[in-house]
């Protein structure tokens, strides 16, 4: 029997179709294209762009651009969530939005105003030549660039989350004498992991993919400061398009798992996920 | 539910909690937030300025700077608007249907937070592009998507959609279905109901998806560049003209346009904080 | 005492000469030159290599012209650059005094050790008959070329169209200026580089020719066989890409010799064979002649004689409200 708020079969197979369709042209699509595009010379072809030397020095970078950038943010993140969801205090809206600004600012911007910090015409570059450190144009910059763009990413997913759990278990605990880090620890990190999970593995996948502001602070040294969207660039421009779109694949492969390991976790933990959520 | 005092404007910081750790999280707060994101921004702040005011008003008036700001705002804007009707069913139908290859495609909405935006870029114009999958049979009828304004749009829409849709999951699920039954019982249609009362729940959840797909949008390079045709007066996007104009050296009239960038976003993301903030306080 | 002090001033200058032995460059340069510098690279190190025993690496950077110039001004650690126009050098000797403002006059030749020009790149069989400049602006033909703002190629490209109307019989400053103006008004997609562009017109099926450097369209060819023509214009320009050391680096870094070296090595017979192979006209007559029937003869003229050098193209032509700017006028 239909119950009153359900909507008829009509709509429902409407909206199904509308969703699925607007999906798979929107999102479906230019991901089977970037797959194809890649093995359009077979499999070998797409293997070897990835052993290339150059290939190999961007996937390094990437990695230990992430391993600094998405830690940092973590800790900052954790941070943040726990200032604004468990204390009242004036300029709050202020403070979220001033974590939400890196989400807008456009990618060229955020390199852009790297160099005009770091850069030898800009506020510290003469002193820092003297000194013989490079920022910009080196692996520093192209981590803060990266620490910039993802900056909200963790921040982001927690606060509405730690928001609406309030702050109740942690004032018991902390009233019955828990410390704060036993209180994080014991009381507030399980309510979140899931979240906070997430929060990494989306942080990781941009981390990962920016293209925009990376590629305003790089210098595009190759093998030295290119990292894998710029690398994609480079192989792109090289008439090498199987090559670039096998790079692509990779970074899409990444986020696919992200994905992939996303609603894995949602399905096995899916009973826990709604506890914490409706807490 | 959330023992959010209304705070009197002329109320002191203070910490009321007996949490521990307000003066750390706030100290560690602030200093990252300033060190990587506050005083760097100050840089793009203070650099126009050796324009003069004058100067920095003649720099963003410019004819091509006005059009790329039009087409920048104007694309995220229609990008938002095709975001919230589309984005605002996907999630309906996630939410309340089940279908075959739903987890696959809830899934797939993250993909644009995922995907770099550059392959995205050239993925896109692979698409469209005249020799495309989708682009050879829309130009037979004679539809042109890469290389035009509309092509900008279809790429901001794919980089906005997650937003919309990510905001308003959570919210359906927790909408409860009693108010939907009262006025079904009632006599309503099923149309009405929609509109009467689903609708007006889920608006505020709406409005700030449909906001943050349109900030994010405003800015968006590396997936549009591909597909736009660049052509100045007509498919040259903003952050496009802040590359041209450091390509010229002139850093000022970058960081001029820049800074109008960063304001316009900042004020809409301060305005949908300051909204969810004043419906948490009311709730 | 003394004997100690010379073991270690011998040790201190045997470890320095051993650390010398390993010298990296880091050579900026423009877009289309990756192939030319990959194969220079290797051939200069085999060289220094047999000379002085030192090891040399040379790392590349490459990006469209303008914004490298912009970046070695922000501090990337070029050690010689390579960009596609002079006036790109001489903003980082303007704007950040890396080097001497006559740079140009050190190396022979305007230091500019090959050169190349602008050509059209057609679909096989050339379908539209597209055979000088006038054609480009017959009704129906789309013409792909990059930004001038941000592609030297594209610059040069202006700047042959130009020299072109005002040249020919009959021709004027103005006949010059509606003629460029017609030509952009039949371009459907500016990209931001050369290399863009080409990507455009190969693998997109954008637009029927495509204003090319030559080697870019030598290139083409070359990778793709049996898509594409190319037709040189009656007249063209020279395009000269310069190179030069940029001296602040070298001096910091201790690499002035072989930055020097480096430079040298294009002007070798060996440098010059390698260049004439990568589709770039050497400078060398005797290798330029062997090559003959790559590089056909056609008219050049040259950016001094047309345009009174480069420091004034870019004032007239493509600085904010220049001539360029003024076809993309609002149309009102």
């Amino acid at each position: 029997m239909r119950r009153p708020t359900d909507d008829s079969i009509l709509t429902r197979g409407l909206l199904i179709a509308i969703t699925i369709g607007f999906i798979g042209i929107f999102l479906l699509l230019p991901l089977l294209t970037v797959f194809t595009s890649a093995l359009a010379n077979g499999l070998q072809a797409a293997l070897d762009a990835l052993r290339d030397p150059d290939a190999i020095s961007a996937i390094k970078l990437t990695l230990i651009v992430a391993a600094i950038a998405v830690p940092l943010n973590l800790v900052f993140g954790v941070c943040a969530a726990w200032l604004v969801s468990k204390y009242d205090f004036r300029g709050k809206s202020l403070l979220i939005s001033l974590i939400d600004l890196p989400f807008s600012v456009s990618p060229v911007v955020s390199g852009l105003i790297y160099v005009l910090m770091f850069g030898l015409q800009g506020w510290l570059g003469p002193w820092l030549r003297d000194h013989d450190i490079r920022i910009i144009f080196a692996l520093p910059g192209i981590v803060l660039a990266t620490i910039f763009v993802t900056f909200p990413f963790i921040a982001r997913e927690l606060i509405p989350l730690m928001t609406d759990q309030g702050r109740d278990e942690e004032e018991a605990a902390v009233t019955l004498g828990a410390s704060g880090l036993q209180t994080f620890l014991r009381v507030t990190l399980p309510n979140i992991k899931w979240a906070l999970l997430y929060g990494v593995l989306l942080c990781n996948a941009r981390a990962m993919g920016e293209f925009g502001a990376v590629s305003v602070v790089s210098g595009h040294i190759r093998g030295l400061t290119n990292t894998m969207p710029l690398h994609v660039e480079v192989l792109y421009n090289d008439y090498q398009y199987v090559g670039a779109f096998a790079v692509a694949s990779l970074l899409a492969l990444l986020a696919l798992v992200t994905l992939t390991f996303k609603s894995l976790l949602e399905w096995r933990y899916a009973d826990e996920i709604a506890a914490t959520h409706r807490h | 539910m959330r023992s959010a005092a209304i705070s009197s404007p002329f109320a002191r910081l203070r910490n009321p909690s007996v949490l521990p750790g307000f003066g750390l999280t706030l100290g560690f707060t602030l200093f990252y937030l300033s060190a990587i994101v506050l005083i760097p921004l100050t840089a793009l702040l203070l650099k126009p300025w050796t324009l003069g005011w004058s100067g920095f008003i003649a720099a963003i008036t410019e004819p091509r700077v006005l059009a790329a700001l039009k087409l920048s705002f104007g694309g995220a804007a229609i990008a938002a608007v095709v975001n919230a009707v589309f984005g605002l069913i996907v999630a309906w139908t996630l939410v309340r249907y089940r279908f075959p290859g739903k987890r696959l495609v809830d899934a797939l909405v993250d993909l644009p937070f995922a995907l770099p935006t550059a392959v995205a870029g050239i993925a896109l114009s692979a698409l469209y592009a005249s020799n495309g999958w989708l682009g050879g049979p829309l130009s037979l009828l004679n539809i042109k998507i890469a290389f035009t304004p509309i092509g900008v749009i279809f790429a901001l829409i794919f980089i906005g959609l997650p937003f919309v849709v990510r905001t308003l999951q959570p919210v359906i699920a927790d909408m409860s279905a009693e108010a939907e039954e009262a006025a079904a019982t009632l006599g309503a249609t099923r149309f009405q109901t929609l509109r009467r009362v689903v609708l007006p729940a889920l608006a505020p959840a709406l409005v700030t998806g449909t906001g943050l797909a349109f900030a994010r949008a405003v800015g968006e390079y590396g997936s549009v560049i591909f597909i736009a045709g660049n052509l100045p007066m007509k498919s040259e996007i903003a952050p496009l003209l802040i590359i041209i104009k450091l390509q010229q050296y002139d850093y000022e009239g970058a960081a001029a346009i820049g800074l109008v960038m960063l304001a316009a976003s900042f004020v809409i993301i301060l305005a949908l904080n300051l909204f969810q903030s004043l419906l948490a306080a009311r709730r | 005492m003394k004997k100690i002090h010379a073991l270690i001033a011998a040790i201190v200058l045997a470890a320095s000469s051993a650390q010398a032995a390993d010298v990296t460059l880091l050579n900026v340069s423009y877009d289309p030159t990756r192939e030319l510098y990959k194969n220079v690279n290797a051939a200069f190190a085999a060289e220094w290599k047999a000379k002085t025993g030192d090891n040399v690496t040379i790392n590349q950077s490459h990006n469209g012209s303008g914004s490298q110039a912009r970046a070695v001004i922000d501090g990337l650690d070029a050690d010689v650059v390579t960009l596609a126009l002079a006036y790109d050098i001489d903003a980082i000797a303007q704007k950040a005094q890396l080097l001497p403002a006559n740079w140009q006059k050190r190396l022979p030749d305007n230091s500019t050790p090959y050169t190349s020009t602008i050509v059209f790149l057609v679909r096989k069989g050339n379908p539209w008959k597209i055979k000088d400049w006038p054609d480009l602006v017959k009704p129906g033909i789309h013409v792909i070329t990059p930004n001038p703002k941000t592609s030297g190629g594209a610059r040069w490209a202006y700047l042959a169209a130009w020299a072109y109307a005002e040249k020919k019989p009959g021709g004027s400053k103005e006949a010059a200026q509606k003629f460029v103006h017609e030509i952009y008004a039949h371009v459907p997609v500016l990209d931001t580089g050369a290399r863009g562009a080409t990507t455009n017109f190969a693998q997109r099926g954008i637009g029927d020719v495509l204003l090319s450097w030559e080697n870019e369209a030598r290139l083409a060819v070359q990778e793709e066989p049996g898509k594409f023509d190319i037709v040189y214009p009656s007249n063209s320009i020279l395009a000269e890409p310069p190179v030069s050391i940029v001296d602040k680096n070298v001096d910091r870094h201790r690499t002035r010799k072989v930055a020097e070296a480096y430079l040298q090595f294009l002007y070798s017979k060996k440098g010059q064979e390698i260049e004439a192979h990568n589709f770039y006209r050497p400078r060398d007559p005797a290798i330029l002649a062997a090559h003959a029937k790559d590089f056909p003869k056609i008219t050049l003229y040259t950016i001094d004689d047309v345009f009174g050098g480069w420091t004034k193209a870019q004032a007239t032509h493509f600085a904010d409200g220049g001539v360029f700017d003024q076809i993309y006028k609002p149309s009102k």
